[in-house]
């Protein structure tokens, strides 16, 4: 059997599993976040920081973050190894393949240290 | 592998089905946010950074550019939301039990998705 090495729970059932806990948990940030909005049409910068510098809403933000890293990775995982194969564009695919695979997985991480920097720098 | 094995799916000599538009835009809008998930977390730290920085944010959001950028990262936002619910709900066994009532989702995926598009046009605006 063939691993897939470059997927993040390295089985399709895992990837699965992952995918939608982290689907569930950006499901409910997107609802707070349009529901805060839509509560607060005069949001001001002191009522905007003091949300985001508060513990729990830093803990929702921070699970959130890594919940999209995660769905990125599993998403474009599956993109990638459907479209960039030797079949379809030849044979230097699995190369190129490879090559956006590791810029795509770096990229998650760095947003993930950004969004870290973000939070705990207010 | 047999690299010679026959191939019978060649999605250009096939009329796809609206599922597959689905899930198709399913696809395009994902890879659309992983890029602009960048737009989203610049405007957080910028938000963030100091009651200066917080109002430079809101007067750019009467630029017409600015707007645009926001309304497509938006849009993508809310077709990938709403087709991904599409399948939490699927998960829960509903609307998985024929191939017409997973047209008849997508179909209801489109309409709900166009219609959270239109909203966000309209609160952009």
């Amino acid at each position: 059997m063939v691993t897939t090495v470059t997927s993040l729970g390295r089985s399709g059932l895992s990837d699965w599993m992952i995918q939608r806990v982290s689907a569930w948990v950006m499901t409910a940030y997107l609802v707070f976040i349009v529901g805060y909005f839509f509560a607060n049409p005069n949001l001001d910068y002191a009522q905007w920081s003091e949300l985001n510098s508060s513990l729990p809403m830093r803990m929702f933000s921070l699970i959130t973050i890594l919940s999209i890293a995660a769905h990125a990775w599993i998403g474009l995982w599956c993109v990638l190894t459907d479209y960039i194969t030797v079949r379809l564009i030849g044979p230097k695919a699995t190369a190129i393949r490879i090559f956006f695979q590791l810029g795509m997985i770096a990229a998650s991480l760095l947003y993930v240290v950004w969004a870290i920097d973000i939070l705990w720098g207010i | 592998m047999d690299k010679k094995r026959p191939v019978n799916l060649d999605l250009g000599t096939i009329k796809l089905p609206i599922t597959s538009y689905v899930s198709i835009l399913h696809r395009v809008s994902g890879v659309i946010m992983f890029f602009t998930l960048a737009v989203f977390l610049w405007m957080l730290d910028t938000s963030l950074a100091s009651e200066q920085s917080f109002n430079d944010l809101a007067a750019m959001f009467a630029n017409p550019i600015c707007q645009f950028i926001i309304w497509g990262s938006l849009a993508a936002l809310a077709y990938h939301a709403v087709a991904g619910i599409r399948h939490m709900i699927m998960d829960f066994g509903v609307g998985e039990d024929s191939f017409a009532s997973g047209r008849n989702s997508a179909w209801a995926a489109m309409i709900v998705a166009a219609l959270v598009i239109a909203l966000i046009t309209w609160w952009i605006l």
